[in-house]
């Protein structure tokens, strides 16, 4: 099969999970990314290189399994960018590379001598995408940001939360996730117009910016209607405001921390809920239409609460699933992952055998595509594991060369 | 001209995946919306212009269905889709989230369409992937959350609370995979001239938006667990947020790190006069001048360790306590701590920096004479500008345009 993104090279200074995940993306579609890593340092600019968790709870930089998640497929080098001979091939892999990624605080490029300008002195319709927090213009350009910062800065974290608590936020980097999608947005349309005009740009992608295209309802209504989302009884997330539904939640299963998703879209949809559940209160007068259930929406979810903590969550959503209700378990790990014939048939979730790990699971992605599917056939690169072979492959460079290089500290 | 100028997309209106179709409009894409008679439902979706329900008024119908326009096709007629079939003739994309065997029914799925347009790229988005009977079930942006992985690691410490979803982001992950998966066929199109067919599972987009979740049960099989406000871990860890001065919450962040950020956080203190309220202080200053690495893996192991990072955890809380929470995130920044005011998604839109970075948006509404404001664009391509081209378009009001050029 061939691969959709195959003429395309990424110089890629990506790391954690904002950056890599997107260049991971792109070689997943065949992209060449030539990831780019300090020899001094060990590659531990990105901070996942050498943590937890690991298969054998060991630790080096090249046994993180998050580390391996995120940069499958990708080829790795090691650069001393403290040298001048370092700087050298650095330049000449600019010139034969379509893109350059990172996700460095603002300066970082500029200070080694590779802001975008000099890019593109290199290469005149190179790709520029830098990714960080805040991004590198506004009052905030110098500001330090990870995920959870992204997502409180942007209103993601108060937008999540029960009514009356303090915000739940979100448990996980979402804009780490999230960010690299919109990095590798930013990678293709640019290259798309690329195809089309010939041009190269600089895309300042800033996460905290990204994030908030996220509400929009929510900041129309702000705009339009000064309606601010900090009111009382607001937000109370598992409930839905646009459209209005109700029941709406998330209830109460047997079992240890078990829960289940219950939405009825419309009228037909409660009545075929109340036709499983069948207790008398489904037939109270209050509860007849959706006016009606959204005014007693508390005495209602506590009705339903009741009926589901006595019953399996599985057992509920096959029974809702029956009558064509909208209806989830709440999965834990395993169970989404090792017990899910939905993730498993539709091949989400891949083994590759990595040189020190041994053989691990890795996360594909969640399409198939009828002529150029995506592949992972390798894990992330050990530190400089692609040094030599890509030095020699496209600059050219002897294996006595790359011995030189590596006795002078370059690679 | 911008990337996706003169790129024609024809998106079968539903819910979930109006998201996407913005995406490409906004980058310039000729998106037309295929209605059915009656319209989509979001059409009648709160909020409403001046809170006032009516016909062309809601708020989420004009977020969602920026730059595009509408025509109404009744696919359930043979001559509504003699004339989809024209359609997708002068189509590139075509985006769609129908239950999984409704295209093939009528007619007009992958396989018959591209008869008509041999390069087409048809992306299908459905709870499942196409080929899982699942998708045939009824799903919403709840219960995918719910199925999908992310709500498992969201609400709090409190496990008696239902975990919790981040509300939209359930569909929106889904779209985003739709738009990225349309814009690589978009650019394999462009070396190879040849279109192909694509199946998104929202679940799967979901089960892959986990981090920690997933990476930790794929290596380790260890499970995480959610915690109120931070990240759902294996083992407890502490909690950073702080409600400050004016009632709103700060998020701490790891606070001092090495030696100059301990001086720095010691300064601090000093400088707001709350040294004596911090009896741990004195971990402040062992933190400035402890010789050699200060490792943060040695907490809860070497006693001395632990006291100094718990000491420089306090001072922030407390430095926290004593502002309100904008000026503890500005004033903590500045002097190079990663913290973060827990922004309303209004507060964030009206910060000075998301302003300064142009994302207020004005977009002149000719038919209600008024200029509403929206929010901007999620990436800066200085030589093909993301823009709102036009507002939401009415129903069917493209009808005649777009069909009379249609052979």
């Amino acid at each position: 099969m061939p691969e959709a993104l195959s003429s395309f090279r990424i110089c890629d200074f990506t790391g954690q999970l904002a950056g890599a995940g997107a260049t991971k993306w792109l070689a997943s579609f065949g992209a060449e990314v030539i990831r780019i890593e300090d020899p001094v340092n060990e590659g531990r600019w990105d901070i996942l290189r050498s943590r937890a968790p690991t298969v054998d709870g060991n630790s080096s930089v090249n046994l993180s399994g998050s580390f391996n998640n995120h940069n499958t497929k990708k080829h790795g080098i090691t650069l001393n960018l403290r040298t001048e001979r370092g700087k050298e091939i650095l330049a000449e892999l600019v010139k034969i590379s379509d893109v350059v990624t990172e996700n460095f605080s603002k300066g970082v490029l500029d200070r080694w001598g590779f802001g975008y300008e000099r890019l593109k002195e290199l290469r005149p319709d190179i790709i520029y995408v830098s990714h960080s927090g805040f991004g590198h213009r506004g009052p905030y350009s110098d500001f330090k940001s990870w995920g959870p910062v992204v997502q409180a800065i942007s209103g993601l974290t108060f937008a999540s939360g029960l009514r009356d608590q303090e915000p739940a936020g979100w448990g996980y980097s979402f804009m780490d996730h999230t960010g690299a999608y919109y990095m590798a947005m930013a990678v293709l349309l640019a290259i798309i117009h690329r195809q089309r005009t010939g041009e190269g740009q600089w895309v300042d992608l800033a996460g905290t910016e990204a994030a908030l295209t996220l509400h929009g309802p929510a900041l129309l209504d702000w705009t339009v209607n000064q309606r601010p989302t900090r009111r009382p009884g607001h937000p109370d997330s598992n409930r839905n405001l646009w459209p209005p539904m109700a029941p709406h939640g998330v209830y109460p299963c047997a079992g240890d921390d078990d829960w289940v998703a219950i939405a009825c879209r419309n009228q037909g949809e409660w009545e075929a809920l109340t036709s499983v559940i069948d207790e008398d209160w489904c037939r109270d007068p209050v509860f007849a239409d959706l006016e009606g259930r959204l005014a007693s929406q508390d005495a209602l979810d506590a009705h339903i609460a009741q009926w589901t903590a006595e019953r399996n969550k599985f057992e509920v959503q096959s029974a809702l699933h029956e009558v064509r209700v909208s209806a989830a378990a709440v999965q834990k790990p395993q169970e989404r992952i090792d017990l899910d014939p939905s993730t498993e048939n539709f091949g989400l979730w891949r083994k590759v055998v990595h040189p020190e790990i041994g053989p691990v699971r890795v996360e594909g992605h969640p399409v198939h595509f009828s002529k150029t599917d995506w592949s992972i056939e390798r894990g992330g690169p050990c530190l400089g594991e692609h040094t030599e072979e890509v030095l020699g492959r496209l600059l050219g460079m002897s294996s006595k060369e790359v011995d030189e290089l590596r006795e002078e500290g370059v690679i | 001209m911008t990337a996706l100028t003169g790129i024609r997309v024809i998106e079968l209106a539903r819910e979930p995946i109006a998201f996407v179709g913005k995406l490409c409009g906004d980058m310039g894409a000729d998106v037309i919306l295929v209605e059915p008679p009656g319209g989509d439902p979001c059409r009648g979706y709160p909020p409403f212009l001046d809170d006032t329900p009516g016909e062309d008024r809601s708020l989420y119908w004009w977020h969602y269905n920026s730059s595009k326009r509408s025509v109404v096709i009744d696919l359930d007629d043979e001559d509504g889709r003699d004339r989809f079939r024209a359609l997708v003739a002068t189509a590139d994309v075509l985006i769609e989230g129908e239950p999984p065997d409704r295209l093939a029914t009528l007619g007009l799925d992958y396989d018959d369409l591209i008869k008509h347009r041999t390069d087409l790229i048809h992306a299908s988005v459905t709870p499942f992937g196409r080929n899982d009977p699942k998708s045939d079930l009824p799903a919403t942006d709840l219960t995918l959350l719910a199925g999908g992985g992310p709500m498992w690691s969201c609400g709090y410490d409190d496990h008696s609370l239902p975990p919790v979803r981040g509300p939209q982001q359930g569909y929106q992950t889904g779209a985003n995979f739709g738009f990225l998966s349309v814009l690589t066929a978009l650019a394999y199109r462009g070396v190879s001239g040849e279109g192909q067919f694509i199946d998104l599972s929202q679940h799967a987009a979901l089960n892959v938006t986990t981090e920690g979740s997933s990476i930790r049960w794929l290596t380790a099989q260890t499970t995480v667990q959610r915690q109120t406000g931070r990240h759902a871990s294996v083992t407890p860890t502490t909690k950073t947020s702080q409600l400050c001065a004016d009632g709103r919450l700060a998020s701490t962040g790891a606070g001092a790190r090495n030696q100059e950020q301990f001086a720095l956080l010691h300064e601090w203190l000093k400088e707001l006069d709350l040294e004596s309220q911090l009896p741990e202080a004195v971990f402040l200053e062992m933190g400035a001048n402890w010789e050699g690495h200060l490792n943060m893996g040695l907490i809860g192991e070497d006693d001395a360790v632990t006291a100094i990072f718990g000491a420089g955890r306090e001072a922030m809380k407390l430095i926290a306590s004593t502002l309100t929470a904008q000026e503890f995130f500005v004033q903590s920044q500045r002097k190079g701590f990663t913290s973060a005011v827990v922004n309303a998604p209004e507060e964030a839109f009206e910060d000075e920096h998301i302003k300064a970075r142009g994302f207020h948006v004005d977009v002149y509404h000719e038919d209600i004479e008024r200029t509403i404001t929206y929010p901007g664009a999620p990436y800066p391509l200085p030589a093909s500008p993301w823009r709102i081209w036009r507002r939401a378009p009415k129903l069917g009001e493209h009808d005649e345009e777009v069909f009379s050029e249609l052979t």
